[in-house]
């Protein structure tokens, strides 16, 4: 991994919001297949993170390079100034799932695996239709296909999310606390969902609180501290032997309750 | 003092004040009709990335907004012809003017519809590459469309009462009938109350069609 180009490279990326910096700088290298938990109490700057890889947010300084290409020209004063029709194709390669699903409520749950592959890429209904389909099969939920999403439980409209996530096909897919609104029985099947594709060699980046989760997904973690990487490693080094007294710290609470 | 109520003039000249009523009607379809396709591109341009559009289409809506209906109607039919030379029929200038007009109110309604969908169906729609109007068309605007029927139509209605005011530039819609009536039958009192149940009649048989649709909409939407 060390000589091959990064699938995802991050290069000294600040956001700030107003007077409020909230990314500090952040380098990154991703290799494919490359499996990253990110971690870190609220307000860290996780979720903003990643939500700048795909331009969810505009980095104010920094650069994002996709397969040694950066996105967008660097502006005079360090910001980044991308095009909308780049924006979009590059958000064709990076694909995100959200903590509150976002479904489209006016559509089916197969339109709704559709509607990208249909309307971004223009691929042919009768195509689409099967793609989606196979999607759909793959989080387990083909026989929901002509349900609406509000008829379905928070974990099925996730595992429908993901799946209209990969019917864009993407490179690399970041998941942006995909597990946080849900009921605490209905985690596992979206972990499941998620543990599966991690298990074709998907590159993948996660924001999480589930940290037994992350042990058993992640190839390396990253734990973010007010704004910055302030610890990273393989899930064991992290999570089991953090060297960091913040990362310590953090840990600590999260085993507070352990029985 | 005892007023006596002759309606004798109105039931003679009824075929005049519904004539009146068509052409109230005419002149509603056709601003309404138009004024919603204003009152879209003027959202669509209020809520544009760039600024090229939301800059013109803001200035356009406030000023519509905020100048009297009356004023508008004068210019499109005396202020057209002295400026450029255009002379329009009483019917055009007073469709241009209500058409604008309500364009800009129009425009507010569907901008509030807009905005109002949920900010994470503007991020799931943009997350796999649709671009500004892609996702307008696909996501934003379907989810917009039911929440603004009954502004919509509030606005409407308030259109068809403001087509009186084109009586002002002899357009025979109905209170212009009324007002010649009036004059031709010393009997204003019983014809100026004839057409108010007339414009009853019509505008609220309009709202329970309208309640009936909302309500079908509103089952499709519970599905």
């Amino acid at each position: 991994m060390a000589d091959a180009t990064p699938v995802l490279a991050v290069e000294g990326l600040r956001k700030s919001f107003g007077p409020n910096e909230v990314l500090k700088g952040i380098d990154l290298k991703v290799g494919a297949g490359e499996r990253i938990a990110i971690l870190g109490s609220s307000g860290s700057g996780k979720s903003t993170f990643l939500r700048c890889i795909n331009f969810m947010e505009t980095p104010s300084a920094g650069r994002i390079v996709l397969d040694g290409a950066p996105i967008g020209t660097q502006g005079r004063g360090g910001v980044l100034a991308a095009k909308s029709a780049e924006l979009r194709r590059l958000r064709t390669r990076v694909g995100m799932i959200f903590q509150q699903f976002n479904l489209f409520p006016h559509m089916t749950v197969l339109e709704n695996v559709m509607e990208g592959p249909v309307t971004v890429k223009g691929l042919k209904r009768e195509e689409a239709r099967a793609k989606a389909q196979d999607y759909l099969k793959r989080v387990g939920l083909a026989e929901k296909a002509d349900q609406y999403p509000q008829r379905l439980s928070g974990g099925q409209q996730q595992r429908v999310a993901i799946a209209r996530a990969l019917a864009m096909e993407p490179e690399i897919l970041l998941f942006d606390e995909p597990t946080s609104s849900l009921d605490p029985e209905l985690v596992g099947e979206v972990l499941d969902v998620i543990l599966g594709l991690s298990q074709e060699g998907r590159t993948m980046l996660l924001v999480t609180h589930e940290l037994g989760f992350a042990y058993h997904f992640a190839t390396r973690v990253l734990f973010l501290h007010e704004g910055r990487i302030h610890e990273q490693g393989t899930p064991d080094e992290v999570l089991k032997n953090p060297g960091q007294e913040r990362t310590q710290a953090f840990l600590r609470r999260f085993s507070a309750f352990h029985f | 003092m005892q007023y006596v109520w002759d309606f004798r003039p109105v039931w003679l000249n009824f075929g005049v004040l519904l004539e009146g009523l068509v052409n109230t009607l005419k002149l509603s379809g056709f601003s309404i009709g138009l004024g919603l396709v204003i009152g879209l591109v003027l959202a669509l341009g209020r809520l544009a990335p760039t600024r090229f559009l939301s800059i013109p289409a803001t200035a356009i809506i406030e000023f519509y907004r905020n100048t009297p209906p009356l004023v508008h109607f004068f210019w499109y039919f005396y202020g057209l012809p002295i400026l450029t030379g255009i002379s329009l029929t009483p019917f055009a200038a007073a469709a241009a003017a209500l058409s604008v007009q309500s364009g800009a109110f129009f425009a507010e309604v569907f901008r509030g519809g807009i905005v109002s969908v949920e900010r994470g169906q503007w991020e799931a729609g943009r997350a796999i590459g649709m671009g500004h109007a892609q996702l307008m068309r696909r996501i934003i605007l379907p989810q917009a469309f039911r929440r603004m029927i009954p502004p919509l139509m509030e606005r409407s209605f308030e259109l068809v009462k403001t087509t009186s005011l084109a009586a002002t530039l002899t357009y025979g819609e109905l209170v212009y009938k009324a007002m010649v009536l009036a004059t031709q039958t010393y009997r204003p009192m019983e014809i100026y109350s004839t057409i108010a149940v007339m414009f009853f009649t019509v505008l609220f048989l309009a709202s329970l069609g309208m309640r009936a649709v909302e309500h079908r909409l509103a089952r499709r939407a519970a599905r």
